[in-house]
């Protein structure tokens, strides 16, 4: 009878924390969805509000008119995020399949090089300047795929993780005296078996890549940079200077004198940014947080 | 004869490894090592004509520069005290919410809320300071326009005084952040044998006491991995947490402004080589030294505790 007083109790407290957890989590995103529905004009009065005393798609409209600008800068986040995705998983699946061979002669010193850059590095203004003087990226579109995010350590030891502890040796071996080559068997046996561990690797450089505003702010400039400027850079741009949006090229002819939801634009545009996340995320939060649960396991 | 086919063979056999590790290495060489040789700036005069290898060696005036000014000392405060608040605060909470969600019977309610709860890790903080604007702004924030009245308090300018930003970073860091170090502790929960809890509730323990006595010491191995990782990253910060959220407001520096916000300004804003170098090399030197410390006070304590 205790018992289950206590387990009742337990499970009811659980859940109030559960729940107030997931409000707070929550709500900043609800006000910022309904911001961006409501009239300019009220809330310029107003205030943003979870209950607004006006709603208005403006801020969508003026999205469609501005569509040269915020449509570009969509693509070019679609872009780069596929391409650097793509990219970094080969890369950093070869370098961690190579590495997880400790008894190839060297690979234990390669893998030491892979390590100590987590722990020592030349820091922002070298590397700035390395990317602006030697590899000439700056107001290129590798600019925003290849410093930082082409190959992260962490992931790269999760692969290598996964391909010492869950392909066993006897399938190579096996593979081996059938005559398939190492390149063989990384493609056709190794890789296919590798697939969960794939997926979560590509999707938190997927998000990485997504997310980053900032390649942009470094090595994009305003005069020559703005034709690879993704959403999140358009977004970084505009928090403090709506300007540079609303003397973009409008679309069509009839966007001369339409007034400026100038507050609610940006929550919509960042509303536009984020909702792939949103949508997506649901069917892929197991890949995420097994990500993060790997990630954590010290190599 | 036999023993030269056998290398041979061997040759053959692990040359397509390298031929594998090789992009990478590439791009370690580009990312990260040519870079490692560019903290020489930090002991030059910049002369972007001559080149890094060209300008004149001042050997330490940059660094002796740099700690002459009240800067200096306040962005190394800032970077180290909110790195220990985060740590502390994140920890705690992180703990105390990841057991309450380990206790809940219904599935679907407990993946529910994880699910909501890791959502804000997912954003960048160009978007989280939207978020964070729509309810702080000064003329159309929720606060200043619906809170603070219900409270019969003036609104405040708050990118305007510093006073409230340690509050607020830290409800914000630990907000897109514990979703994230929730997951981690409520994976080393579900390790736990249950038989713990059994032995525990025959003799008569309370769930606190189980929780004090069981689960609290099981998880310290969890704490400690995920302390060495934060004292080595206590030099760093998070420069979107630091530069976006505060929108960058000048009135804010004091108490805001980090190591990596300094050097983003003095580099991109000021263009000052001698500043800037000098304080991103004194952010990777001293971050080595911490690390490498870290690890073998661990080491010494409990070997296999060690990252490496």
């Amino acid at each position: 009878m205790l018992k289950s007083r206590e387990y009742k109790t337990t499970q009811a407290l659980a859940h109030i924390v559960g729940i107030l957890f997931t409000l707070a989590a929550i709500i900043p995103f609800i006000l910022l969805i309904v911001s961006s529905f409501t009239d300019n004009a009220w809330v310029s009065a107003n205030g943003f509000s979870f209950l607004p005393g006006a709603w208005s798609m403006d801020a969508y409209r003026y999205i469609g008119l501005k569509w040269t600008l915020i449509g570009r800068a969509y693509g070019m986040t679609i872009l780069v995020t596929v391409i650097g995705t793509a990219v970094s998983l080969v890369i950093s699946s070869l370098f961690a399949y190579g590495i997880s061979k400790s008894h190839v002669p060297g690979m234990k010193l390669i893998s030491f090089l892979l390590i100590f850059t987590m722990l020592f590095n030349g820091g922002i203004v070298s590397t700035y300047y390395c990317y602006i003087r030697l590899w000439h990226v700056k107001d290129t579109i590798w600019a925003l795929i290849i410093p930082g995010l082409l190959m992260n350590a962490f992931n790269v030891i999760l692969l290598r993780n996964y391909y010492v502890n869950n392909i066993p040796a006897s399938l190579d071996e096996a593979a081996r005296i059938d005559g398939a080559g190492e390149w063989r068997i990384l493609m056709t046996i190794v890789t296919p078996l590798s697939k969960p561990i794939l997926a979560t690797v590509g999707l938190m450089t997927a998000l990485a890549y997504w997310n980053d505003w900032i390649n942009g702010l470094y090595y994009l400039s305003a005069r020559n940079g703005a034709k690879y400027y993704t959403i999140q850079i358009v977004l970084n741009n505009i928090n403090d200077d709506i300007s540079a949006l609303v003397q973009a090229q409008t679309s069509g002819n009839m966007g001369m004198n339409v007034s400026v939801p100038s507050i609610t634009i940006r929550m919509a545009i960042a509303v536009v940014g984020i909702l792939p996340i949103l949508i997506a995320y649901p069917f892929f939060q197991r890949y995420f947080v097994k990500g993060i649960t790997l990630g954590a396991v010290k190599e | 004869m036999a023993k030269r086919m056998k290398t041979k063979i061997r040759w053959q056999q692990i040359l397509p490894y390298y031929l594998m590790v090789l992009p990478g290495m590439a791009y370690l060489i580009i990312n990260n090592y040519i870079p490692m040789f560019g903290v020489l700036i930090a002991f030059k005069k910049m002369n972007y004509k001559k080149g890094i290898l060209g300008s004149d060696w001042v050997g330490l005036n940059n660094f002796s520069y740099l700690f002459k000014t009240k800067d200096a000392w306040t962005i190394t405060r800032n970077t180290l005290l909110y790195n220990v608040a985060f740590f502390v605060i994140g920890t705690v909470l992180a703990i105390f919410l990841a057991i309450m969600i380990n206790e809940l019977t219904s599935k679907k309610a407990s993946k529910l809320y994880q699910t909501v709860i890791l959502l804000p890790f997912l954003m960048s903080w160009v978007v989280v300071s939207y978020l964070v604007f729509a309810f702080l702004s000064s003329e159309n924030g929720l606060i200043n326009h619906s809170v603070m009245p219900l409270l019969g308090k003036p609104p405040v300018n708050w990118y305007g005084d510093k006073r409230y930003w340690p509050f607020i970073l830290v409800l914000v860091n630990t907000w897109k952040g514990i979703g994230y170090s929730m997951i981690i502790y409520i994976s080393s929960l579900v390790g736990i044998s249950q038989d713990y809890y059994e032995a525990a509730r025959i003799d008569g323990a309370t769930k606190w006491k189980q929780v004090r006595y069981i689960t609290l010491p099981l998880l310290k191995p969890t704490v400690i991995t995920l302390f060495i990782m934060s004292v080595g990253q206590i030099f760093r910060s998070d420069f979107g947490l630091f530069y976006q959220v505060t929108r960058n407001s000048g009135l804010l520096y004091d108490y805001t402004r980090t190591i990596d916000v300094y050097v983003y300004q003095a580099l991109m804003k000021n263009s000052d080589y001698a500043m800037s170098s000098a304080a991103s090399v004194y952010q990777s030197i001293v971050g080595f030294v911490l690390i490498v410390t870290a690890n073998k006070i661990v080491k010494r304590y409990q070997a296999s505790m060690a990252l490496f």
